[in-house]
């Protein structure tokens, strides 16, 4: 099993990371690879009987069908996808686009079997320790050649995109994790926006004495929660201890870690109750519909507002500081993009592709039909962006350290087996906490090291 | 041929009451025992047809006035739920899993069976208890080398256009038939070994082969026990789950059962729509539940031929 | 999935055909070739496919567990870990106990409560009385929907917003997402479902009892109560034991169902969903989720043996 990486590979700091690493060469399976690599399938009937048409050798341009696997399944951005396909369609010169959607959650959690069984030729998938779990593993295809054409991405983009010095991401869209709330609530009611923790204690008792929930929560899916633990622990324990927690270097049984959970105890305290029966969407909703004033979400919970004025009453603030020490410059925004499956049935599509939608228009494709992300190329016209997208890009540029997502920074067995189970736990019973702490040390010592 | 009609009543058990037979007399407990069954009755029908009413109702409507109102009645759903959901296509793929399964399970139980009534072989009892136990397995116990197994499988593009057993709808079709074929080969043995061994004797002696017994003789003796096992086998397969939600990474290839959980995803709050797709999934199983409900029956409780 | 069933053997009643003894000669008569062929392929077939579906993939995952592989690369035998996984499923796994727990609660409600109601069902339904039809059919309606499909259908009755449960009694109490309620309202949810089941294969059974034995008892003066359990229930011995293990079976095999409504967390987890989330998941835990897998097969093996033992024992 592979080490846990403490090196800010998929942190997204101002300053550039050196990457120097031995590359590893894993020999894997590769069933498909040399009969298929050339073929690009013609089937559209889902019983997958067809011919294969003509495709492309390695060398020659690019042309045939190219699949997509998208967990976009929510209705915005999907429909956002199937704009982007028709726009590359448009300048492919030939190459075609099948995209094959799967339901969000679904799709992360068949991502060990999709990888290894038949994955689409191009994918979404997430920057961070997520993504170079499985390249490390040999599971996704190397794609450096692509980025050597590709201009307009940062260095740390580059760098979230890189493990051991090769790239296997194409980084697409961004967007932070903040507190949202709508504005014509706040000046309805004359609240302002709170800069500390204890500000922010003082508006709940106003907002709870007004007859609105303070803070909506859910957390049926597992992973929302996880939201709310790493910001409290960037704003009480500081980014890097954060970091060093997320690869398995620190002891959960810490009395900062508990630190934390006892600070999640308080804020449960004014949070949406039976957030275990919750999905986030209904969250999102109880705030539009002004039953809640605040949610710690990532923007695509703008995906809940209907576009124009209903969504336009959307704003967001950082995460209140906790600390004068720590401040409130570390911030959580996840990076969404693109990998290439290992051996794919159209590489020289799939890389025409990638290029295609590593350029900033196909991101303003993507930004423009979802207003509740923002492109990752700094090459975008931002122009276009609606006030809360523009908010957004100077949000991230003013961070100084960024993580990813509980999920993305940390391994995958351990965010899910372990984690979400804790944290719901956590949430149930949010008194007993040292067996909690506890029982997720013993289980991180056996994954981690296993 | 004469000797069917010497053959002893071997059908299934009707369980509808016989006619003539009421007691005479005490009619209290009788109503009590009435009210009481309909009663039960009716709540066990309530959430189905609170589904179907649902159905029928605007959520616009209901979202304002809560559920437990009446009016709004619409039509909209059902073509809502179709086109939203992709509907056609994923009754297809459960058509393209269940009848080649059906078809493959039948064969291939009623093959084994046949062996097993008609020869006194030691290994019979071994085999059938195989096969039989082989029905009641966890399938989560077969995961993983499943899985591996499928995914280590590499046949033809025409055959799965995945390349491999995994994702492929021959996969869930191959899964289904090894679960299935337990119990029908249980069931069909024990009815098969009903038929008169003067049957077969006869046949011996006219020369013919053991495979035109199989074909010609035993399995057109065996059609109550293979139309009502078809009834139920299409029914299980047509609602099988797990396998399908595991098997399958496309999204397009889901079928009808488990596209149910996409479906969760976009209709999470329109629950009239939910309603709608849930009646529309379930209306194939109900079809074929009120048109062959004795034959449903009858293969539940096949077995007891020999009384 | 598929569903266990029980093929009911009749308690009482002789072979109504002629059978033992004439086919003592059939065996020595010797067969052509083809005739051979026929039969070893009809045999080999179907066995082969599940045999390698069904028999290898439940013994690979008993070696699995006994190792740490995650599914990725060749198994060496450096993934060899002995019994590390089983030590962690039982100390070092929050969700084992729980699941354990509830699987026990299911099957304690099937057996105490679904069971008995589908079994007193069928001994009301097994009287003639008009109408029985319509009341079996409403019964066992349930049957044959799909269990996820069930699951949908009572979300439309428990969910908090929008249910119906909710809207009737006024409460606010999230049926679903309460870990406090959940496994109770799904359990609600598979008895819908179980009583007619049982109902079904019981009152086959009644059916075939020998009516001789129900006129004997009535005139020598016997109660309907006391005919059912001095004389109806001891003779329909092995379909007891079949339903039992129906019941047993199906409780441990229970998924579809919780899986629908929050994939098996927050009080509803099950053996068969910590199985599937460590195996399917993104972690894909194969070791850890192959030893929890045989945990669930040897709890199964159990009641197999059972089965077997019952079935096997009426048919030679």
């Amino acid at each position: 099993m592979s080490d846990p990486k403490s090196e800010p590979l998929a942190r997204l700091t101002p300053r550039p990371i050196d990457t120097s690493f031995v590359s590893r060469s894993f020999s894997r399976r590769t069933l498909l690879e040399g009969s298929l690599s050339v073929a690009a399938l013609a089937a559209l009937t889902a019983c997958g009987s067809g011919t294969s048409t003509s495709g492309a050798t390695a060398g020659s341009p690019a042309s045939g069908k190219v699949t997509w696997g998208s967990n976009q399944s929510d209705a915005v951005p999907k429909k956002a996808y199937a704009e982007i396909v028709r726009a590359y369609q448009a300048q492919s010169k030939g190459v075609t686009v099948k995209t094959n959607t799967v339901d969000h959650n679904s799709f992360q959690e068949n991502i060990n079997n999709y990888l290894q069984g038949s994955p689409d030729d191009v994918f979404t998938w997430f920057a961070g320790y997520r993504m170079s779990f499985f390249a490390d593993q040999g599971l996704v295809g190397d794609i450096s050649d692509v980025w050597s054409k590709v201009a307009g991405m940062s260095p740390a983009l580059k760098a979230a995109a890189t493990s051991k010095g090769k790239q296997y991401f194409i980084p697409f869209t961004t967007y932070p994790w903040a507190v949202f709330y709508r504005p014509s609530v706040f000046k309805a009611k004359g609240y302002q926006v709170p800069k500390t923790m204890d500000e922010f204690y003082t508006l709940s008792a106003q907002i709870k004495k007004d007859g609105m929930v303070p803070m909506a929560f859910a957390d049926k899916d597992g992973w929302p929660g996880m939201g709310t633990f790493d910001q409290l622990n960037l704003r009480i324990n500081g980014y890097a201890y954060h970091v060093s927690l997320m690869a398995g270097k620190e002891s959960w049984t810490d009395p900062r870690v508990k630190k934390v959970f006892d600070a999640w105890r308080k804020l449960l305290e004014v949070s949406q109750p039976n957030s275990l029966g919750r999905t986030w969407q209904e969250s999102a909703q109880s705030v539009q519909k002004k039953q809640s004033a605040m949610l710690l979400q990532g923007m695509f919970m703008g995906q809940q507002f209907t576009e124009g004025p209903d969504r336009d009453d959307l704003d967001f603030f950082g995460f209140p500081e906790m600390d004068t020490n720590i401040g409130s410059d570390a911030i959580e925004a996840p990076i969404d993009g693109f990998m290439m499956a290992k051996s794919p049935k159209n590489q020289a599509g799939a890389k025409n592709f990638l290029a295609y939608l590593a350029t900033p228009a196909a991101q303003q494709v993507s930004v423009k039909a979802d207003t509740t992300v923002i492109a990752a190329s700094n090459k975008a016209d931002t122009s276009a962006y609606t006030p809360l997208q523009k908010k957004a890009v100077k949000f991230i540029a003013e961070a100084k350290n960024m993580s990813q997502f509980m999920d993305r920074d940390t391994r995958p067995d351990f965010a899910s087996t372990v984690m979400i189970p804790a944290i719901q736990t956590f949430i149930g019973k949010p008194n007993d906490v040292d067996a909690l702490l506890k029982s997720i040390e013993n289980q991180k010592k056996s994954i981690f090291t296993a | 041929m004469t000797v069917l009609a010497d053959r002893p009543q071997t059908a299934v058990p009707d369980i509808s009451p016989a006619p003539g037979r009421r007691k005479p007399g005490i009619r209290a407990p009788r109503m009590v025992l009435h009210t009481f069954l309909v009663v039960v009755a009716l709540s066990w029908l309530f959430p189905v047809a609170w589904a179907v009413y649902n159905s029928f109702r605007d959520y616009g409507y209901t979202s304002l006035h809560g559920y437990a109102s009446f009016g709004g009645f619409t039509l909209n759903n059902f073509t809502n739920a179709w086109e939203q959901a992709d509907f056609g296509r994923h009754f297809l793929n459960s058509a393209y899993i269940t009848i080649p399964a059906v078809i493959l399970t039948l064969l291939f139980s009623s093959m084994v069976a046949f062996v097993v009534a008609r020869f006194s072989y030691k290994f019979n009892l071994i085999l059938l208890a195989m096969f039989t136990a082989a029905n009641l397995l966890p399938p989560q116990a077969l995961l993983i080398p499943i899985y591996q197994m499928f995914r280590s499988a590499q046949v033809p593009l025409w055959f799965s256009d995945s390349g491999t057993m995994l994702n492929s709808l021959a996969g869930l079709v191959a899964i289904n038939v090894a679960f299935q074929t337990g119990f029908c080969a249980f069931v069909l043995s024990n009815y098969m070994k009903t038929i008169p061994k003067e049957i077969y004797e006869s046949a011996d002696v006219d020369g013919a082969s053991v495979f035109r017994q199989w074909w010609q003789l035993t399995l057109p003796l065996c059609r109550p026990p293979l139309a009502a096992l078809a009834t139920l086998e299409v029914t299980w397969i047509y609602n099988e789950f797990f396998w399908a939600t595991v098997l399958l990474q496309s999204g397009d290839k889901y079928p009808i059962t488990s596209s149910l959980n996409n479906l969760k995803g976009q209709f999470f709050t329109d629950y009239n729509l939910l309603s709608a797709g849930s009646v529309l999934v379930a209306l194939p199983t109900l079809i074929v539940f009120f048109a062959l409900q004795k034959q449903f029956v009858s293969g539940l409780t096949l077995g007891s031929t020999k009384g | 999935m598929s569903e266990t069933t029980a093929t009911l053997a009749t308690p009482a009643s002789p072979a109504a055909t002629s059978r033992p003894g004439r086919r003592g000669g059939r065996s020595k008569k010797r067969r052509s070739t083809a005739d051979r062929i026929t039969i070893t392929l009809f045999v080999l077939i179907p066995s082969v496919v599940v045999l390698g579906l069904i028999w290898l993939p439940a013994i690979s995952s008993v070696f699995l567990s006994f190792t740490n592989w995650n599914g990725v690369g060749p198994l060496t035998p450096d993934n060899v870990i002995g019994t590390l996984n089983y030590e962690n499923a039982f100390t070092n796994y929050p969700p084992f106990w729980p699941a354990m727990m509830h699987n026990l609660i299911w099957l304690a409600v099937m057996f105490l409560v679904a069971t008995p109601a589908g079994m007193f069902l069928a001994v009301l339904l097994d009287k003639e009385i008009r109408g029985s039809r319509i009341y079996q059919t409403a019964l066992y309606l349930p049957v044959v929907l799909s269990l996820a499909l069930i699951g949908f259908i009572w979300q439309l009755i428990f969910s908090q917003q929008e249910g119906l449960l909710n809207a009737v009694t006024g409460s606010n109490i999230d049926w679903f997402g309460d870990q406090r309620y959940n496994l109770w309202a799904a359990l609600v949810a598979t008895s819908w479902r179980q009583v007619g089941y049982i109902m079904l294969l019981y009152l086959a059974g009644l059916k075939a009892v020998d009516a001789s034995l129900r006129e004997a008892a009535s005139i020598d003066g016997c109660t309907e109560v006391q005919t059912f359990f001095r004389i109806i229930f001891p003779v329909m011995r092995p379909i007891n034991i079949i339903v039992l293990v129906v019941t047993f079976i199906e409780s441990l095999r229970a998924f579809d169902l919780v899986w629908i409504i929050n994939k098996g967390r927050n009080g509803l987890e099950l053996i068969s969903t910590l199985v599937t989330q460590n195996v399917v998941g993104e972690a894909s835990r194969v070791g850890f989720g192959s030893a929890l897998a045989t945990v669930m097969l040897l709890i199964s093996s159990v009641f197999i043996a059972l089965y077997l033992r019952v079935v096997m024992k009426e048919d030679q």
